[in-house]
């Protein structure tokens, strides 16, 4: 079999090999090209919408035509302004705390010989997918009682839900993979385990701290159903809720250049994050995935 | 007490002590609120007075059993996840495929694709709704521009297009995840056995078939695992999209109507309650079929 092919393989001339090359590279980038396009021309779009009002947006250019007044309007618009800050403030502090805890947990679990930690490890997993509504009703009820109703602090509450266990998780599979020859020095040295964390090990975790904040800041960012169940009034809505409940005056009236202008700004931040980060992401999205 | 047997009580006690606030945040914003309601599901307890309420059995279960809304609502979940799944995973596969050959700016192209991923749902919703709006939207124009169509297509307005709308969203957010999952499986298969099987005069087709696609099995697994079980419980981008329109409404939106706008507490934490055991079932299936038991461990 091997001989056949390798035989047939010589039938070709050399400038038949450079052909088919050259089609296969060819065929490679335009590959790319596709994708690209098919990936990024949908931002580039809204990006295009978004500097063009009145009659222009209805016509079909593909070249941005540079009125800003959409984004005039928005940045004095206060309930966008403020959502903007609220979404920024509440997907923070989530993240903050979900670090703290999460770092906590992950040396237990990754790093002491501990036998309930493994049933731990897997109800953590298991509440990463329970369907959020689920919980709405009781989640109703814990707000209530902290006294946070239609506040963006109720919802840096309810976000551990989804950040919490997306930390610890990550942060875990990571601590695994650090070798444990400096923590046991430290350790004979004497130093208290919370010591060996925070000064042995934390260091060596900066990456993946980055990496997990990251991605759970943009799952804080970009949730909506906590955030349209739990905020009542627009100046405490966070963005995604904000742009998701903007609407026109009338049908005819929908104002897609100030949405599209929203759409940039929200995005923005987190497209300009994520390229900055973009190994660390990748890494982090698949560490706890495929090594599993 | 020997040293050994010390050691091992100290670090029992320290793990506690680090899982401590672990598990109060867990139980506090997971367990607790689970639990209540599954709770208020027996009662018929209404939203602006949760205090005042009675044991009603399963009376709210068989309410919600018996609402033809629900169950098409469970319908078009499950339409949704089976179909935006699998062409997700197809989709991936390639693009996954493509990129992980040799091709210069791969890095860049590979940071590139993760736009989609970032955005808000509502962001991408948005930004779809306007492109396929049937007046002014850019894919209409085309279509009409090429002659394909006569006059725009409603896309999002259309009753028997919604939902194929909804899943063609899906796919271009979702999309970026599965290739970075698939492409990170197909990194971790050695370059070796491509060799030698190219020495050995194995053809293209058959060394995708018989390598890389049973190697990368276990990837696109995972990476299937977690994407079903979030199209599950999908909720924004239908409801931006459409609100509670029937024909788009996934067992999300039907469950947080029935609580929110009905504020009927008793009722909305039983439709929860069934898509929490619709989910759960399902996620049991696909666990056993994988036997990702095994692969956690």
């Amino acid at each position: 079999m091997a001989m056949t092919t390798a035989a047939t393989a010589k039938r070709y001339s050399n400038s038949t090999y450079r052909t088919i090359r050259r089609v296969k590279t060819f065929g490679l980038y335009a590959g790319v090209a596709a994708v690209l396009v098919y990936m990024l021309f949908p931002y580039y779009w809204a990006i295009v919408s978004s500097t063009k009002s009145g009659q222009a947006l209805y016509q079909f250019s593909l070249l941005p035509s540079l009125d800003f007044g959409n984004y005039w309007q928005l940045f004095h618009n206060p309930v966008f302004m403020g959502a903007l800050i609220n979404s920024g403030l509440v997907a923070f502090a989530s993240t903050m705390i979900s670090l703290v805890i999460g770092i906590l947990a992950a040396y237990a679990l990754g790093r002491l010989h501990f036998s309930p930690g493994r049933i731990i490890l897997i109800a953590v997993l298991m509440i990463s997918i329970f369907p959020q509504v689920v919980v709405l009703s009781g989640m109703f009820e814990v707000i209530g009682w902290l006294g946070l109703y239609n506040r963006p602090s109720a919802l840096i509450v309810s976000y551990l839900i989804l950040t919490l266990p997306f930390t610890t998780w990550i942060l875990t599979s990571f601590i695994r993979d650090l070798p444990t020859e400096l923590e046991e020095a430290a350790l004979i040295d004497g130093c208290s385990r919370l010591r060996v964390l925070t000064h042995v090990l934390l260091p060596l975790m900066g990456p993946a701290i980055a990496s997990t904040g990251l991605l759970s800041f943009i799952l804080a960012w970009n949730e909506f159903l906590f955030a349209l169940t739990f905020i009542l009034t627009d100046e405490n809505r966070t963005v995604p809720v904000a742009i998701g409940l903007l609407t026109g005056s009338s049908r005819y009236e929908y104002p897609f250049g100030q949405i599209m202008a929203a759409s940039v700004t929200v995005t923005l931040p987190l497209l300009v994050l994520v390229l900055i980060f973009q190994r660390k992401i990748v890494a982090g999205l698949t560490s706890g995935a495929v090594k599993g | 007490m020997s040293a050994a047997e010390r050691m091992r009580r100290e670090q029992n006690r320290t793990a506690w002590l680090f899982l401590l606030p672990l598990i109060v945040a867990l139980v506090g914003v997971a367990i607790w609120p689970l639990a209540r309601s599954i709770f208020f599901s027996f009662t018929d307890a209404f939203l602006d007075a949760p205090a005042n309420y009675g044991f009603v059995g399963l009376d709210n279960f068989i309410t919600v059993a018996e609402d033809p809304v629900f169950w098409r609502a469970v319908q078009n979940t499950l339409f949704f996840t089976v179909i935006s799944v699998g062409l997700e995973t197809l989709l991936g596969l390639a693009i996954a495929l493509l990129l992980h050959r040799a091709f210069v700016g791969r890095g860049i192209v590979r940071a590139a694709i993760l736009v989609p991923w970032a955005m808000p749902m509502v962001v991408s919703t948005r930004i779809w709704e306007w492109m396929l709006n049937d007046q002014f939207g850019l894919v209409n124009k085309l279509l009409v521009t090429l002659g394909l169509v006569e006059k725009g297509i409603a896309w999002t307005a259309e009753p028997s297009l919604i939902l194929y709308t909804v899943i063609f969203i899906d796919v271009w957010v979702t999309t970026p995840f599965m290739v970075l999952l698939i492409l990170a499986g197909l990194q971790l298969i050695p370059e070796e056995i491509y060799e030698a099987a190219e020495v050995s005069g194995v053809p293209h087709w058959k060394r995708f078939w018989s390598i890389t696609l049973p190697l990368a099995t276990p990837a696109i697994g995972v990476a299937m695992l977690f994407r079903t079980l979030d199209a599950l419980r999908m909720f924004d981008l239908s409801y931006v999209l459409a609100a509670n329109n029937e024909n788009t409404m996934t067992m999300s939106i039907y469950a947080r109507d029935q609580l929110i706008s009905f504020q009927d507490l008793g009722l909305g934490s039983a439709a929860s309650t069934w898509v929490f055991m619709i989910i759960g079932l399902i996620a049991i299936v696909i666990v056993g079929v994988l036997r990702l038991d095994r692969a956690t461990g």
